[in-house]
């Protein structure tokens, strides 16, 4: 059995994993949903760009589902805190998912040309919101949220309604917003550049060729601005890491250029924003070249290295309060019980594996170019 | 302290999410087994009509597995946004269930359901049918980690508070997952989803028999949903009567507000057939009793006596008071406390500290409730019976409508006498809406009858809220009113549009509307 601290540790790592697996599997599907309606002309082109996620969208939305269940279960403090803290934005994102599942099975059940723009839009907004919404709240957790926890660690928020989300979309935050926003839309463009027949491929690959070096000078742009104009926290004194979780019995100070504090300490980790730089440019290169699978590849580990970089500049926060600095939730503070994070710890290790091999096993049996003709042959099966 | 109206709020969001989400559950918890049984007959005869059923009610099945997705993304979050301090306070253990589910069972379906739509042509028929077989597993395993998690908060075992993290703590995940509510819970609600679909399957195409179309087909599938009906729904009232008898052991109040138990009777207890129970008269007017029979199902013996409310009410006012003595502990222990004599007083009375929380939508600090206040959160521990004593009523017999109807459906099919006997097929017809309607009033019972905790005895329903405003629950149950309203409008106007077209709507060239003309006769 694994030690309390270690275990602590590993389920910052696991949650990482979870959430890029979110992103590169489902990610991809909000990039094609976002870029539908500018890569598909007519209503076979849109159906083609459909039919490339459509086996396997439901599935890589369970990516998320599982992010959501993992958070719940390993860090129930952050899991209460940010999901409350959040509401409208959670709720946002929840009503633009709605259009998804239904979107993508009922879109062709009719004929009829309005029916079917009305759940092309729908679909767009399924995958332009969240993908916009997710970068938000990564740049509101690097800037601090506005919440305490009371004695009893019930959280407490500034705010309801508006009032509580109009400060979420501040600059820095909506910068993030459109790096999560684009870095994704590139992603969904591959997948499309890889799976499409030549029409949409081609629209795909000039939207490629567009986007991403604006994702790599979003990010570097971001990460200057969280040098000089955004302060981070640190922890000035804690219980000692494999104590029971109490987040209230440290203190922590917000300081201007604290969130590079972990780069002077361990100079290596600087290959993970490297990653996150390059991963987009050099995916527009392979774009070019035509060479979308090494492409998927190459923005997957862009995608490692930008959220990597958010979560690893902020390590060990998870949380942290701009309302109460202490009340902040850290990967040593905000976990479950030792036997909690041990159980789940081997339900992932045990059913991961499973998962990521049938997964496989069903990209595999359905792959292939999407046609025009396959489309108009399948007209009454295919989404 | 909480806003009462505001717990109300969060309290109507949640059920009306929850029950939403739980109409589009159960015909997929079955129609999936009905689609490995439509689909082995077709891979083990070669009969093509049997792949057109498979993929006919496959259909239908998407058009409502969508809105079945759509709406559970609300229920994976809706505990964190919504619940906030329940999910601090109880995440350790009910959160691990939950993301279990992800792993093990959403994970499963999700990834095949995509192919059993969109893979017929490029699988296998050997394939094609371990999908089908794997999303109908990945469906049912999913109810059993959901109700793993629901079992724990009507009977909360396996875990322990812990004064040091402020929250349930778990301290075997065998019991959590053995919890003997959570799996009589489970068989009793897939049999349910089994009744659920088969009554779908059955109506429909009882409706194309009336009809004089399709026959062939329609009277193939109403014979796979007959047999599999009777079956299910037989199970169903077994392990129901199975879940008095639980009921009986762990949720005394629950079974009694059920029966309208006022006073605890002499054993053997009679069960309450048909009465008006009165909440501040503690009495059931005109109630008709069936001798013996209720203590025969919850103790399965004739010497052991159901507890009544007003005695289990009396138990819990000395509940409160202890759990009041814990809580002074507590807030001690919190505070810096560290004496033995006050971690001792607390160990004495944690058991009780669930109770000494009811006392919260009073006072601030319970350790200073007057006796006036105490009495209150004593009688707040009573749900209120009448709904509970009704709805239950309606779930059986709505319950025994369907055994009926399969039992006669099933005889008559195999006696070759189905189409001679058209009141049958009405009544198939008809009874289209009672699996649904026996399926919410089924939770209401589960759900309404554990107030007023969130989890039984341990954390109350108020206390569990997250800290949001009124403002923010009338704005979200607007958005979900308004969603959730515009999604039912075009399922409904979807399905009905293919249960209209029936096997038709396939595009394989011979079926009723494909034909030109009729095959059959019309039956009207």
């Amino acid at each position: 059995m694994l030690d309390y601290e270690t275990l602590k540790f590993v389920w910052w790592i696991l949650v990482g994993a979870l959430l890029i697996g979110f992103a590169v599997t489902d990610g991809m599907d909000m990039g094609v949903g976002t870029l539908l309606p500018f890569v598909g002309k007519t209503d076979v082109e849109r159906r083609i760009a459909i039919n490339t996620v459509g086996p396997h969208w439901d599935g890589n939305q369970v990516w998320f589902i599982t992010a959501g269940g993992a958070i719940f279960a390993a860090w129930p403090a952050v899991y209460a805190a940010a999901f409350s803290g959040f509401y409208m934005a959670m709720l946002l994102v929840l009503f633009a998912l709605f259009f998804r599942p239904v979107g993508f099975d009922y879109r062709s059940k009719i004929a009829n040309p309005t029916w079917r723009a009305a759940w092309d839009w729908g679909l767009f907004v399924g995958g332009a919101v969240p993908a916009l919404i997710f970068g938000v709240a990564f740049g509101n957790l690097l800037q601090g949220v506005p919440f305490r926890l009371d004695e009893l660690l019930r959280a407490h928020y500034q705010g309801s309604l508006l009032t509580a989300l109009l400060p979420l979309l501040n600059p820095f935050a909506l910068l993030a917003g459109v790096i999560s926003l684009l870095m994704l839309t590139v992603h969904g463009g591959v997948w499309l550049q890889l799976r499409a027949d030549t029409s949409v491929a081609e629209r795909a690959r000039a939207a490629i060729l567009t986007l991403a070096p604006i994702v790599t000078i979003a990010f570097a742009l971001a990460g200057l601005w969280l040098w000089v104009g955004v302060d981070g926290y640190r922890i000035v004194s804690e219980p000692p890491h494999g104590a029971l979780p109490n987040p209230l019995a440290k203190e922590v100070v917000r300081a201007p250029g604290a969130w590079l504090d972990v780069y002077a300490r361990l100079p290596i980790a600087v290959v993970v924003p490297l990653l996150g730089l390059a991963g987009p440019l050099v995916t527009a290169l392979l774009a070019k070249a035509r060479r979308p699978g090494l492409a998927f590849v190459s923005s997957a580990l862009g995608m490692v290295g930008v959220i990597g970089s958010a979560g690893l500049s902020m390590f060990p926060f998870v949380m942290p309060s701009s309302l109460d600095p202490k009340s902040s939730l850290t990967v040593w503070d905000a976990p479950s019980s030792h036997l909690t994070l041990t159980v789940m710890f081997w339900a992932v290790v045990i059913f991961l594996p499973i998962v990521l091999a049938y997964t496989v096993w069903c990209y595999a049996n359905m792959w292939g170019r999407v046609t025009a003709d396959e489309i108009e042959t399948r007209a009454h099966s295919a989404y | 302290m909480i806003d009462p109206t505001f717990v109300e709020l969060s309290r109507w969001q949640f059920a009306a999410t929850a029950l939403y989400h739980f109409l589009f559950v159960p015909l997929t918890l079955g129609i999936s087994w009905l689609l490995v049984i439509m689909e082995t007959v077709y891979v083990m005869t070669g009969k093509e009509i049997y792949k057109d059923m498979t993929k006919f009610w496959g259909k239908l099945f998407g058009i409502n597995f969508a809105i079945g997705v759509t709406t559970g993304l609300t229920m994976e979050f809706e505990f964190g946004t919504n619940w906030s301090y329940y999910s601090h306070y109880v995440g350790d253990v009910f959160g691990a269930p939950l993301a279990i589910e992800g792993l093990m069972a959403f994970f499963l379906e999700s990834t095949f359901i995509g192919l059993f739509f969109l893979g017929w042509d490029k699988l296998s028929k050997r394939k094609h049918l371990a999908v089908t077989f794997f999303t109908a597993l990945g469906s049912n395993l999913s109810a059993l980690w959901i109700l793993v998690a629901n079992g724990w908060m009507q009977n909360p075992v396996g875990s322990v508070f812990s004064p040091e993290t402020m929250r349930m703590e778990m301290t075997s995940f065998a019991e959590v997952f053995l919890n003997p509510v959570a799996q009589v819970k489970f068989v009793h609600t897939v049999a349910a989803g089994y009744v659920t679909a088969s009554v779908f399957v059955m109506s429909i195409s009882a409706w194309y028999i009336l009809k004089g179309r399709d026959l062939a087909f329609a009277r193939r599938s109403f014979a796979v949903a007959v047999g599999f009906g009777l079956a299910a729904s037989l199970s169903v009232i077994v392990l129901g009567d199975e879940s008095g008898y639980e009921l009986g052991d762990v949720q005394k109040v629950k079974l009694a507000a059920i029966e309208a138990e006022w006073k605890t009777e002499p054993a053997p207890a009679s069960f309450t057939l048909f009465g008006f129970p009165s909440q501040d008269g503690k009495e059931t007017a005109a109630a008709v009793k069936i001798p013996w029979a209720l203590g025969l199902i919850a103790t399965r013996s004739l010497d052991k006596p159901v507890t009544g409310l007003i005695d289990l009410e009396k138990k819990h006012e000395e509940r409160i008071r202890s759990g009041a003595i814990a809580y002074g502990a507590l807030s001690k222990i919190r505070a810096g406390d560290a004496s033995p004599e006050t971690r001792a007083t607390f160990d004495a009375h944690v058991k009780d500290l669930g109770y000494g929380l009811l006392l919260k939508q009073f006072v601030e600090d319970p350790t200073t409730a007057t006796e006036d206040q105490i009495k209150q959160a004593a009688a707040s521990t009573i749900p209120t019976v009448w709904p509970l004593f009704w709805a239950f009523r309606l779930m059986v017999a709505l319950g025994f409508l369907m055994l009926f109807t399969f039992a006669a459906g099933f005889w008559l099919n195999a006696t070759k006498r189905l189409e001679q006997n058209r009141w049958l097929l009405w009544l198939a017809v008809l009874i289209l809406p009672a699996p649904w309607l026996s399926c919410e009033f089924g939770w209401f019972v589960a759900e309404f009858g554990r107030q007023p905790w969130a989890i039984g005895e341990v954390l109350p329903t108020f206390l569990a809220t997250s800290s949001l405003t009124s403002g923010d629950l009338i704005f979200s149950l607007a958005g979900f009113l308004t969603f959730y309203t515009a999604l039912l409008v075009i399922e409904l106007f979807l399905m009905i549009k293919f249960a209209r077209l029936g096997p038709s709507s396939l595009g394989l060239g011979r079926y009723h509307f494909e034909r030109g003309a009729p095959a059959a006769v019309p039956a009207e």
